[in-house]
């Protein structure tokens, strides 16, 4: 570490210095910035030249006087201390203790931007977490490894739903535990309280390591927080041999402080202003999730999106969607019907369910009742939707059966109590009782096994 | 390329762009930069500086850390032992990497592509003569790479002359001299199982030949209504989760190809890591041997540096040229070309070039073009025939299809499978829409129906097409005025596209049986919903109730047919359409009896 201060800043505006008359420093080298009231700022060097640097100052630039503004670089990229005593622990976008605790001290030292996983030692996630929801493990099932972010909006229980998945998310057929990281970038001071209550209420607060970016916090320090959060997460998964549930809230703050910055870069604007690279940015995050060969850990990660004005082709949700594995998406029309979870199911996905259900993990008629459900609510939605055109009179019989199996869809299967906690069983034998709202014939994506098994057949069949 | 002993200094580092002081530097050069020695290329002089775009993340880098040329331009290694492998984006081998370096990618490291260790057994070819003379392309001998693949050792394009030695039939490594060559200006040449190749250089061939057959891929909505050809240009546009990813592994995994490389392309790490647990343990259904006998994959994720994405498609492509060159069809797959395009991008933007649409530089289209012309049929050097097909996906913004890359891709490529979320989201798969959809290659693909499967190929289909776009014009209808003011001739319209598309279009990758479809089975299917609608049709026209003909049990029966019966059970098929013929006439010949009985 060099002890030379610098007291030549050229210029500060949006969370940028520039300094000249440096010497060679190193390209994401940090800095640490003294200003007129002696008061320490961190920074991170994000271009370098001979004689000059431009420094992203995670605590803003805001109020500096550049005559009176000191700086020293560090020699060493953005690192944080790890060791298991990382849980039960709060910091804040940049490792540093937040609960008034003394910081980590551990030989253990790690750069926050990884390098990337090696997609040779990757191994497929295959493992089915149970979440007791039913519109999940039902339709979208969540993979010990994935990364499944929930698209909501303002107002949406986007919150609610993420710790109900927390506190219940389990293996079917194993004692398990996770360990839970939880990133918040941007939230409200209510929200983190929210989280709190939540962990400290379900007993698992020990096992949870916080890093906490409240709204009124500096922004720009949301760009280092995930990167922070995620090599403790590693640390864990892949060191402590430990499941790590990650959550990160709210992904769009963080995106929104990404082009803050991007914008006082100068950098070429893509859409809606956010810089060309948010893509790879975002990727960096993101595939930091999974499972590694020979590793027992895992990294699940549980992103929240909030797509502004609910939009889901906005860039942040978009791009998010080209990376991740599936979505969960909320719904504002069936929140304000009262269902909760309001998960839209149409456009929920989960890539990897594939591998997760089925005779071994599930049941076997997992998949094709999957299948069959949604073929069947497409065309329910679509009947409403006639019906709503033409008058529901108009329909033929058929017709009217689709439209009592949506609402029975909704207010059975997808709607549920928030401390309810299905199992995959009970998921799957709710699923048939609306199957069999239907005759045999009609249930094709189904096979006849399945069928004479599970259709209640009698009435209808 | 120059040799220049100078040594150069860093003077700025921008993310993945880094500006140098290296007298002499060529545009298109590899250089490695700093003390990491991370492996970059020139991309623009400027005055006495170069612009470096760095393979490798440049974090920890100073400006007056040391640069040098190496002196080539981004090259290839071409040789045994590439089939089966995962290589990064500027051809690093990933296993052996992982092996080394543990589950993180390191940086600095340029281990070969190609084992050096391995024997290889080469059989020299027979008539080959001392002392007489070479040209470029003749085939030396050959290898046997994997047990699918018989690997032709050929003298590299760029040779010609006189051979003075050829190694007998023995086991050799990749270093290892097979033979001597001497070229017109007398110098001798030795000859390896490998060689090199600058991938941004297309190799070049004797003469392109239209293409003559399609690539049948085992999937009903692609081969049998919108087929590709081999050699062909395709793209594979669509909002994310729409399917484009799973429509590429499908054809890499069905397709009767001889060679599959996979490019990910600033995709997800564990798509690459789906193939390499499941391919070894599937069997391609044209030769019986596992997939990952004939498939290699090229890795760059989108975790992975931005700019060794843009070197991954022209990686990828030199490769399958160099199989192409063997006389094989080989398929090249890129997910996703936005993500090059964005790689593109990304570099421009760094250098301040003006950006004309979304931010892409002006030499988008031109690029874009001269990568899809990349592919073809051709007559190699050597004069035999091989190909090259090339699918791309794009992933445009939003799915918004007016977005630069995917505009400039559809004027480019000859076969569209445009992907739809609305089909995706009701769970129709694959979500081939078939509305915007196209193929400019149904004439070749009628030819080769007619000869190898059936007669009527091209008038089923165009049926089919018909129906479905009655379809499309009825629905207007009914969300109109309601499903009453159809005619029962008209609802059986209806009924019978719902069939086409579940019976036929919708095809799952999941199933065991339905995810390869072969030819016949795909000629039997059209056949079946064609009766199914011809016989409803006859019927409503002697007065059958619509009502009547949807009860009909084999309405379900022929849904269930595509996962009942697999490809080689033609004969159950056939047997059903039998059935379907006899049922239809049944109820002709009920209606017959009840309407004599009311006169
Ligand atoms: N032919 C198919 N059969 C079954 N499922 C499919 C098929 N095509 C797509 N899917 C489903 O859709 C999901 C998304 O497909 P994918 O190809 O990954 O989308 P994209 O690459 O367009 O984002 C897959 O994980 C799978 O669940
Ligand atoms: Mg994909």
């Amino acid at each position: 570490m060099s002890a030379k201060e610098y007291r030549t800043a050229r210029s500060a505006h949006g969370g940028l210095l520039l300094v000249e008359g440096v010497p060679d420093v190193a390209f994401g080298d940090r800095a640490m910035i003294r200003d007129h009231r002696n008061r320490q700022r961190n920074g991170q060097v994000i271009r370098s030249a001979v004689q000059e640097v431009l420094i992203q100052v995670y605590e803003g630039t805001d109020d500096l006087d550049l005559e009176r503004t000191w700086i020293r670089f560090l020699d060493q990229p953005l690192e944080i201390s790890l060791s298991p005593e990382l849980q039960g622990r709060v910091f804040n976008g940049i490792g540093q203790a937040r609960d008034g605790r003394p910081p980590i001290v551990s030989p253990v030292r790690r750069n926050v931007n990884g390098a990337a996983i090696n997609p040779a030692a990757r191994t497929y996630p295959r493992k089915f977490i149970q979440t007791g929801i039913s519109s999940i493990d039902g339709l979208n099932a969540l993979v010990r490894g994935q990364k499944l972010p929930i698209f909501s909006g303002s107002g949406l229980p986007h919150n609610r739903l993420a710790a109900q998945i927390v506190r219940q998310a389990r293996l079917v057929d194993e004692e398990s535990s996770f360990a839970i990281v939880f990133a918040a970038m941007g939230v409200s001071h209510a929200d983190a309280r929210f989280f709190e209550e939540e962990f400290a209420a379900s007993g698992v607060l020990a096992n949870v390591v916080m890093f906490i970016n409240l709204a009124d916090d500096p922004p720009v320090e949301r760009l280092a927080l995930p990167r922070v959060a995620l090599t403790a997460a590693e640390y864990l998964a892949f060191d402590m041999d430990r499941h790590v549930l990650v959550v990160l809230t709210d992904m769009t703050h963080y995106a929104e402080a990404l082009r803050e910055v991007a914008t006082a870069k100068g950098d070429v604007p893509s859409r809606k202003g956010y810089p060309g690279y948010l893509y790879s940015d975002l990727a960096e995050i993101y595939e930091r999730s999974g499972r590694i060969r020979d590793r027992h850990g895992s990294i699940t990660l549980l992103p929240v999106v909030s797509m502004p004005s609910d939009d889901i082709t906005h860039p942040i949700p978009d791009l998010t969607g080209y990376i991740t594995e599936g979505q969960i998406v909320l719904s504002r029309e069936l929140h304000n019907r009262g269902i909760y979870p309001p998960v839209h199911i149409l456009p929920s996905l989960s890539r990897l369910m594939k591998d997760g259900i089925g005779r071994d993990d599930t049941r076997e008629d997992h998949p094709r009742v999957a299948s069959q459900l949604y073929a069947l609510y497409a065309r329910a939605l679509e009947t409403r939707n006639l019906a709503s055109i033409v008058g529901a009179d108009e329909l033929s019989d058929r017709d009217c059966r689709y439209l009592s199996f949506a609402d029975a869809f909704e207010a059975r299967f997808i709607n549920q109590g928030e401390e309810e906690d299905r199992s995959i069983i009970e998921t799957l034998n709710l699923a048939w009782d609306l199957l069999s709202l239907f005759p045999k014939e009609a249930l094709t994506r189904v096979n006849e096994t399945d069928l004479a098994k599970y259709h209640h057949s009698g009435a209808n069949g | 390329m120059s040799d220049h002993p100078e040594r150069g200094t860093i003077r700025a580092i921008n993310g993945p762009i880094i500006t140098i002081r290296l007298p002499g530097v060529r545009i298109g050069e590899q250089v490695r930069v700093g003390h990491l020695g991370l492996i970059g290329e020139a991309i623009a002089l400027q005055g006495d500086e170069a612009v470096i775009q760095a393979y490798e993340s440049t974090e920890g880098v100073r400006p007056g850390e040391p640069a040098a040329g190496l002196g080539w331009p981004l090259s290839v290694e071409l040789g045994p032992g590439l089939i089966g492998g995962i290589f990064d984006g500027v051809q690093r081998p990933l296993q052996e990497i992982c092996e080394s370096a543990g589950d993180h990618i390191p940086r600095g490291l340029t281990p070969p592509a190609l084992n050096r260790e391995k024997l290889w057994h080469f059989v020299p070819d027979p008539t080959l003569r001392l002392g007489s003379l070479l040209t470029a392309g003749t085939h030396l001998g050959s290898v046997q790479e994997s047990a699918r693949i018989e690997h032709r050792i050929l003298l590299p394009p760029d040779h010609q002359g006189e051979l003075l030695e050829l190694a007998p039939e023995g086991d050799y490594r990749l270093e290892d001299p097979i033979g001597r060559l001497r070229s017109a200006d007398g110098r001798s040449h030795k000859l390896k199982l490998f060689q090199r190749w600058p991938v941004r250089t297309p190799r070049p061939y004797r003469q392109r030949h239209p293409s003559a057959e399609p690539l049948i891929t085992g999937q009903r909505i692609m081969d049998t209504f919108f087929p590709m050809a081999k050699g062909g240009k395709a793209a594979v546009p669509g909002p994310f989760g729409a399917g484009k990813t799973v429509v590429q592994h499908q054809i890499a995994r069905w397709s009767n190809a001889d060679v599959v490389i996979f490019v990910g392309c600033g995709e997800r790490g564990n798509e690459l890591v789906d193939v390499l647990e499941t391919f070894p343990q599937l069997q391609d259904p044209h030769t019986g041997r596992s997939l990952m006998e004939r498939t290699l994959l090229i890795a760059n994720t989108s975790n992975m540096p931005v700019v060794a994405r843009e070197a991954s498609i022209y990686v990828g492509i030199t490769i399958a040229e160099y199989y192409r060159d063997q006389g094989y069809d080989v398929v090249m797959l890129a997910d996703s070309t936005s993500r090059w395009a964005e790689a593109l991008r990304e570099v421009s933007g760094r250098l301040g070039q003006m950006p004309v649409e979304d931010g892409y530089p002006a030499y988008l289209a031109s690029r874009l073009a001269a990568v899809y012309e990349r592919a073809g049929q051709i007559e190699t050097l050597s004069g035999m025939r091989g190909s090259v097909s090339l699918i791309g996906t794009v992933s445009p913004p939003g799915g918004d299809f007016s977005e630069p890359v995917t505009a400039h891709t559809k004027e480019i490529i000859q076969t569209f499978w445009a992907l739809s979320k609305e089909l995706a989201d009701a769970r129709h798969y694959p979500a081939i829409d078939w509305v915007s959809s196209f193929s400019d290659h149904i004439a070749v693909a009628a030819e080769w129906w007619k000869r190898e499967v059936g007669s009527n190929w091209a008038q089923r289909r165009a049926k089919a097409l018909a129906l479905l776009a009655r379809d499309a014009e009825l629905s207007r209808i009914v969300n109109l005025v309601g499903p009453e003011a159809l005619s029962d001739a008209q609802r059986w319209e209806l009924e019978s596209a719902l069939l086409i598309k579940e019976a036929l279009l919708q095809q799952s990758a999941l199933d065991p049986i339905d995810t390869f479809s072969s030819p016949e089975k795909q000629y039997l299917l059209l056949k079946m919903v064609l009766l199914i609608y011809q016989g409803g049709a006859d019927l409503i026209e002697l007065g059958v109730p619509v009502q009547e003909l949807m009860e009909l049990p084999l309405l379900a029966r022929a849904r269930r047919a595509k996962q009942r019966f697999s490809s080689t059970e033609t004969e159950q098929l056939r047997e059903l359409n039998e059935e379907i013929i006899q049922a239809f006439e049944e109820v002709r010949m009920e209606y017959a009896k009840f309407k004599e009985h009311r006169q």
